[in-house]
């Protein structure tokens, strides 16, 4: 099949992007959205162009490094509407009909500079992370399993929480550009365990801290963010950070030292 | 923000369920406006309770505004200023006109609540309405929506305070972390719309039926 391209070009971060038309002939319906990239740069290799830089690494959707906003949605997949929620990398061409025009551009926030072409730098994500998303144990010999107990419920739902990937989507669909959801997937994630309760009062105030302070925009409960999230994070997560938050004020050890 | 507008709302409901009674007679309504005037007497003397009242409403509604601004302002950083993707899609049926427009249904409302203040307490006899009229307060009303451009005018505000409360009352419960799971989320959406109905029809009964002369 043929496929018309408007891709997001932009050399460095200080440069002004633009969308450059590309057509695109023998795309296979059975091509992963990479795998046609691939194809692209490969003929704009031998044109001898600049390939189009993106983001990608373990092609089966588990580790979040790939992500363009394809035609108006993260991923590019239909987001509630579509069964399967989709990272870029297992989105296929056969989504896309024959002759039609793709529109690829990189994630869009003020906390995510463009770094080249598709490809952006989401390191505050980790900053975010590195502010409380953790637990602090003393290794050691493992404790036996059923050593700490926990119910069903409580257990599956940080399960759930715990499979984002940290992708961006969420940023990049907000139209505020804010975090919350990712931020809130690891805040259920830890405060549903038992292993993360002494340090949880103080954890939510630290990360949401953190990403206020790296530029990421406030939720207003738009929901996008929820609607795009290849690993389905309810946007019920961002009401268990915002209940942690309110009852950090009211307690000893929500205050910072 | 979630707080000083759940405030907010509650106020709106009962000044619209205060109106009603115009619905009554005129002396309903003029008691209950007198009445509101004197409320604790005699423990407090004369307004004082209505000016406390006053004053709490005014805090929550620069604290609701101060807040709106720093969000304004931080999504509008966040999200790296004007002008983002050259085609957005929008997937969410949280996504609504009401919660796009919130700031200008605000600055609506604040420009309506300004003018509704002069033309009712603070100035009525500048709009050619003064309170101590024969009919006393409902006086006023009936003076006021006998026009049709005050008519027009208050369908405009309540329209804007009909959307920013269809939003903005789910929202706060999101907020407050009220949210729980997808059924909790359709239950107060639909509230959110149920609340946001009943204020701009219980605001706008009295208003059409004076000026088409149903009640006088």
């Amino acid at each position: 099949m043929k496929i018309n391209l408007r891709i997001w070009r932009q050399h460095n971060g200080k440069e002004q992007g633009r969308l450059v038309q590309y057509s695109l002939d023998g795309v296979s319906g059975d091509m992963s959205f990479l795998e046609m990239l691939d194809l692209l740069n490969e003929q704009l290799t031998e044109k001898g162009e600049d390939p189009v830089a993106f983001d990608s690494d373990c092609r089966e959707g588990i580790c979040g490094q790939c992500g363009v906003v394809i035609n108006g949605v993260p991923h590019g997949g239909q987001g509630v509407a579509q069964p399967v929620r989709t990272t870029t990398c297992q989105l296929h061409m056969r989504s896309f009909a024959d002759g039609s025009t793709i529109t690829i551009e990189p994630w869009k926030a003020a906390a995510f500079p463009v770094l080249r072409d598709l490809i952006v730098d989401r390191s505050a994500l980790d900053r975010v992370i590195e502010a409380g998303g953790y637990i602090s144990v003393n290794t050691g010999a493992a404790p036996d399993a059923h050593a700490v107990q926990i119910n069903k419920k409580r257990s599956d739902r940080a399960f759930d929480a715990a499979t984002c990937i940290g992708c961006g989507a969420c940023v990049a669909a907000c139209p505020n550009g804010s975090a919350m959801l990712f931020t809130s997937a690891k805040i259920t994630h830890l405060a549903m365990l038992p292993q993360g309760q002494p340090e949880r009062v103080l954890r939510v105030k630290r990360m949401v801290g953190e990403q206020d302070a790296l530029g990421f925009g406030g939720c207003t409960n738009i929901g996008e963010c929820a609607a795009v999230c290849p690993k389905g994070i309810p946007l019920e997560s961002i009401s268990q950070l915002n209940r942690d938050l309110i009852a950090s004020l009211f307690k000893h050890d929500g205050k910072d030292d | 923000m979630a707080v000083t507008g759940l405030v907010l709302v509650i106020f709106l409901l009962f000044h619209m369920f205060g109106n009603l009674k115009i619905l009554i007679s005129v002396e309903d309504f003029n008691h209950y406006a007198g009445f509101l005037r004197t409320i604790l007497n005699p423990i407090l003397p004369g307004d004082t309770f209505l000016w406390m009242f006053r004053c709490v409403l005014l805090l929550c509604v620069v604290l609701h505004i101060w807040s709106a601004a720093r969000v304004t302002k931080q999504d509008y950083k966040g999200k790296g200023g004007r002008g983002r993707y050259s085609i957005k899609k929008s997937l969410s049926p949280d996504n609504t006109y009401a919660a796009r427009t919130m700031i200008w249904s605000g600055i609506i409302i604040v420009l309506f609540v300004i003018m509704h203040l002069l033309q009712f307490t603070i100035a009525p006899a500048a709009f050619g309405n003064p309170h101590d009229g024969p009919d006393g307060r409902a006086g006023m009303v009936f003076t006021a929506f006998g026009n049709w451009i005050f008519i027009v005018i208050y369908v405009i505000a309540m329209a804007a305070i009909c959307l920013h409360v269809s939003h903005g009352f789910w929202s706060a419960f999101a907020t407050l972390g009220a949210n729980v799971s997808g059924l909790t989320r359709k239950v107060l959406r639909a509230c959110s719309l149920l609340v946001g109905a009943v204020i701009f029809f219980g605001f706008l009964v009295p208003p059409f039926l004076i000026f088409f002369g149903v009640i006088n």
